[in-house]
């Protein structure tokens, strides 16, 4: 269980003169929820955008079961298996959400132009098969009603899920969440929790970030906590919770 | 109604306007073989146009220098079919030659300008077809290659053996004529060209590029490499080009940089606006629509214009590019997503609150 | 005769002309991010419309200076009308929509200009009336003409005053606000609409003199001229920085030695392999070029799409 599947070391990420990320290293092990908490500002979507080759990182590296990603692309880095969802949700709108979970499948899937052309054997076969792996996700998440809506229109928690079920559908062995709970309300907050403990339940490692603090209480097993860019505290929620420089960070400076 | 009469009543519908298609270039001929000449541009129009939909439609890249693939496919079948190397390779040979020639174009363009925001794409897109006329109109020393202005004359029609498809032949008691015998192959190879952008379009790789046209970042992040599957739009979009080109080349049995001018790639750009971005059915459309309207009002309005004022005030080629211009505006104002919208592209477009990006 | 010299000469004339029609784009650039695709017909609308003027005056016994001015003050006014008329009709109610949108009126726009043109002043060129005597120094071996110093000198003079009206005008401060913002500036009190429309008045004049003063130079005025010459005009604003006055000056100008520069070398540099009928070409190179290796322009904020 306490296999390292992300290892991240001296992580360094810089906007210009501003020092955005300072030698975070920590390390996640498979199978658990690590969450990732700390102010508004401290870098947490960043680590989030470097981690998944949004952002190159400017010293340091991370590699993801055993092998070093710093560097790669988005796309070479989601092949490799980690997904994530967006803070400000970025869903395929105008797409349905059976065509959004679909094209997650494309970095699963191999058919190129002259598959597609051709419609050859393998091509139909691949095609069939994520014509039933995308009800079955969006079944898994809770909106298999909404198969056919847009997107766009769907309500703001089912747009969250989405997000998920197009996430999982990458097969991803580290399913990255920035703030899945934002805006939601209690009976959904509570729904998500049930989902993200089957989807671990489901041997796939969360990384979490959440301004929920209920909810990281209940569902996280460690927590890493960032303040103006550097790492303050990580351990068990109720450890961290006690830290007094976490009390500082969220409830202002000493000074 | 059941499934079966469903699906009958369809296949009547198929055969009927099989029909329609296989008897249309005897009933334009009755009326004048102009007309069938007309009907085949209109083919080889509506097959750029689809080539420019998965470009603009599927991908979501404004092209505005589409024609020089055209040109590319053109050249390449007039150098290698004509008196003037003193080539003579054969019709099936060319023409993949031609889109494989103009899909490295493409590529080769593509490649440093994908980074580009839609807009700056458009413009590099541009400049990229004036580079291109101004060599076909140049190249034609210190080596003769492309003949410069004067274009290269005398190029092969298709042939199979003896079939001669700029002949006119009797078969059954039935004349077909060049065109007529044009009009069945172009015919034959837009049918595929349908089929191509169908199944192309619901595919994995239609899928990712419609996750790509609507957001980036975000399929990107789902594993899609963008830049490789915006270069596969090009390259597609760009070998449509080149085989429309090699076509154009055959039946013209002429060609010259005059041909290739950026009129002609608003043209076919318009062609796929006006019928519906990304809808392959709406895009035919246009082309069709965008071919034979200009042609009928060249043969009305001249006449009424005589007609009311005893001459020509203005020419019908001014009235057809002003109310080319004019439907572009009205278009965008009013029916953003084409006659034929395709479902995706209208949400899109009908999409007017806030946020300009 | 020092072709370096000479070049450099005509060079600048060109250039400070692309200089001025640059501003346009990159004004309404800065304001709206949108391309002005119908911007270069604007300057040919302004050298057509004085052409007519400058033509109908040529007999009389005005000085050829007032005629020359009289052209202006029509066509300004003209391009003005124009210009705010395609903002109000093609982009005002495509503020909001995808980029495509406005980008395709405008090509809609730019197609009906040239045609309406072609319909009022017909297929022919208009010629400038032969009403300037042909003055002429020689500095350093190289020739310069009345004409080029009287556009170099004209051109210098629009940039300064734009440059004044845009730095130290009130109106000058909400376009820049406008530019930055236009949310915050409309919560500002600023009227939006008014500064997007004052911009592309603005713009229209400067395309206006512009015309007039590049028909000046080649003698000619066709309703084809406007399209190479605002695709020019936009790498230049591209090049200097799009977006950026000083840049767009900037890249005019550079623009306008690197092509003459080009033409006058390529000749020899490549053997006669390549002649000077490849000039157009060089305008688009540096496009590609700037777009590729530094999409930010020489002055200019990136423009790469990034999130």
């Amino acid at each position: 269980m306490s296999e390292a599947l992300l290892e991240c070391a001296g992580l360094d990420k810089r906007f210009g003169g501003v020092l955005a990320l300072a030698e975070i290293g920590f390390s996640i092990h498979r199978g658990e929820i690590y969450g990732l908490i700390g102010p508004n500002g401290a870098g947490k979507t960043t680590l989030f955008n470097t981690l998944t080759g949004i952002y190159p990182c400017d010293a340091g590296g991370f590699s993801f079961a055993g092998e070093p990603l710093a560097g790669l692309r988005p796309d070479q880095i989601a092949a490799r298996g980690i997904a994530r969802t967006f803070q400000n949700i970025r869903l395929f709108g105008n797409l349905s959400a059976m065509d959004n979970v679909m094209i997650g499948r494309h970095v699963r899937t191999r058919a190129g132009v002259f598959g597609a052309i051709l419609r050859t054997r393998a091509t139909l076969e691949e095609e069939a098969a994520i014509e039933k792996r995308s009800p079955e996700l969006l079944g898994y998440v809770g909106i298999a009603a909404r198969a056919n809506d847009v997107a766009r229109q769907l309500p703001y928690g089912d747009q969250r899920r989405l997000e998920i079920a197009r996430a999982l559908a990458t097969e991803p062995k580290l399913l990255a969440l920035d703030e899945p709970a934002a805006g939601m309300n209690a009976t959904e907050t509570l729904e998500l929790e049930k989902l993200l403990q089957r989807v671990r339940a489901d041997c796939i490692t969360i990384l979490l970030i959440e301004h929920d603090m209920k909810l990281v209480m209940r569902v996280c097993d460690r927590v890493l906590v960032l303040d103006y860019g550097r790492k303050i505290a990580e351990g068990p929620p109720r450890e961290v919770q006690c830290d007094p420089r976490v009390v500082e960070a969220y409830l202002g400076g000493a000074a | 109604m059941n499934t079966f009469a469903k699906a009958r009543s369809k296949w009547v519908g198929v055969a009927l306007i099989a029909i329609a298609l296989i008897a249309l270039p005897f009933a334009l001929a009755s009326v004048g073989t102009a007309w069938v000449r007309i009907a085949n541009f209109a083919i080889l129009y509506t097959f750029l146009a689809l080539g420019l939909n998965i470009v603009v439609g599927f991908a979501g890249l404004l092209d505005l220098g589409y024609i020089a693939f055209y040109a590319v496919g053109a050249y390449a079948y007039a150098l290698l079919a004509s008196p003037h190397f003193g080539l003579h390779l054969p019709f099936w040979v060319i023409l993949p030659i031609g889109g494989l020639v103009a899909c490295v174009f493409g590529v080769l363009l593509g490649t440093p300008t994908l980074k580009l925001r839609g807009d700056y794409l458009a413009i590099v897109t541009l400049g990229f077809g004036e580079i291109v006329r101004i060599f076909l109109n140049n190249l034609s020393r210190p080596i003769n290659i492309t003949n410069g202005p004067q274009g290269i004359s005398r190029i092969d029609p298709f042939r199979f053996g003896s079939f001669n498809f700029s002949r006119s032949e009797t078969i059954f008691g039935l004349t077909f004529s060049g065109p007529i015998k044009y009009y069945y192959i172009l015919l034959a190879l837009l049918l595929l060209a349908i089929l191509v952008n169908l199944r192309l379009q619901h595919s994995r790789i239609g899928r990712a590029w419609e996750a790509i046209r609507e957001d980036e970042i975000a399929a990107r992040a789902m594993g899609i490499n963008t830049t490789h599957i915006k270069l596969l739009a090009f390259a597609m979009g760009a070998s449509f080009g080149g085989i429309a080109g090699g076509m154009f080349a055959a039946i013209q049995e002429f060609i010259s940089p005059e041909s290739f001018v950026l009129v002609e790639s608003v043209m076919v750009l318009s062609m796929v606006v006006l019928g519906g971005m990304g809808n392959v059915w709406g895009v035919v459309l246009g082309a069709v629509l965008l071919s034979f309207v200009p042609e009928l009002l060249r043969y009305t309005v001249a006449p009424v214009q005589h007609a009311l004022f005893g001459r020509t005030i203005i020419e019908p080629e001014v009235i057809r590019m002003l109310l080319f211009g004019l439907a572009l505006v009205l278009m965008m104002l009013y029916r953003p997503a084409g006659l034929l919208p395709s479902a995706v592209r209208k949400r899109e477009l009908a999409r007017t609150n806030g946020s300009a990006e | 005769m020092d072709i370096f010299l000479q070049q450099i000469i005509n060079g600048l004339t060109l250039g400070s002309v692309y200089a001025i029609v640059a501003l346009g784009y990159t004004m309404v650039y800065g304001i709206i991010q949108l391309i002005n695709f119908a911007h270069g017909e604007l300057v040919m609308l302004g050298a057509m419309v004085a052409f007519t003027v400058i033509g109908a005056l040529a007999g009389t016994a005005l000085p050829p200076v007032l005629i020359v001015i009289a052209g202006v003050v029509a066509a300004v006014p003209v391009c003005m009308l124009v210009g705010y008329t395609m903002e109000r009709i093609a982009y005002r109610p495509l503020r909001n929509a995808p980029r495509l949108a406005p980008l395709i009126t405008a090509i809609g726009i730019s197609i009906i200009l040239q045609h309406l043109a072609l319909l009022i002043w017909g297929r022919s060129p208009l010629a400038f009336p032969q009403i300037i005597p042909l003055v002429s120094y020689t500095i350093g071996g190289a020739i310069i003409t009345g004409v080029q110093i009287a556009i170099i000198a004209i051109s210098l003079l629009m940039m300064g005053g734009l440059t004044l009206i845009v730095y130290h005008t009130k109106l000058g401060i909400a376009m820049r606000a406008t530019s930055q913002n236009p949310q915050v500036a409309g919560l500002m009190g600023i009227d939006i609409d008014r500064i997007i429309s004052f911009t592309f008045i603005v713009g229209a004049a400067l395309a206006a003199v512009a015309g007039v003063m590049v028909g000046t130079y080649y003698g000619i005025a066709h309703y084809t001229m406007g399209s190479l010459l605002g695709m020019k005009a936009f790498s230049a604003a591209v090049l200097g920085g799009i977006g950026n006055l000083a840049g767009a000056m900037l890249g005019g100008i550079l623009l306008g030695i690197v092509e003459a520069l080009g033409a006058g070398y390529i000749g020899s540099l490549t053997n006669n392999v390549f002649g000077s009928n490849y000039q157009d070409v060089f305008a688009f190179l540096v496009l590609i070029g700037v777009l590729v290796f530094r999409p930010s322009g020489l002055l200019g904020e990136r423009v790469g799409d990034r999130a």
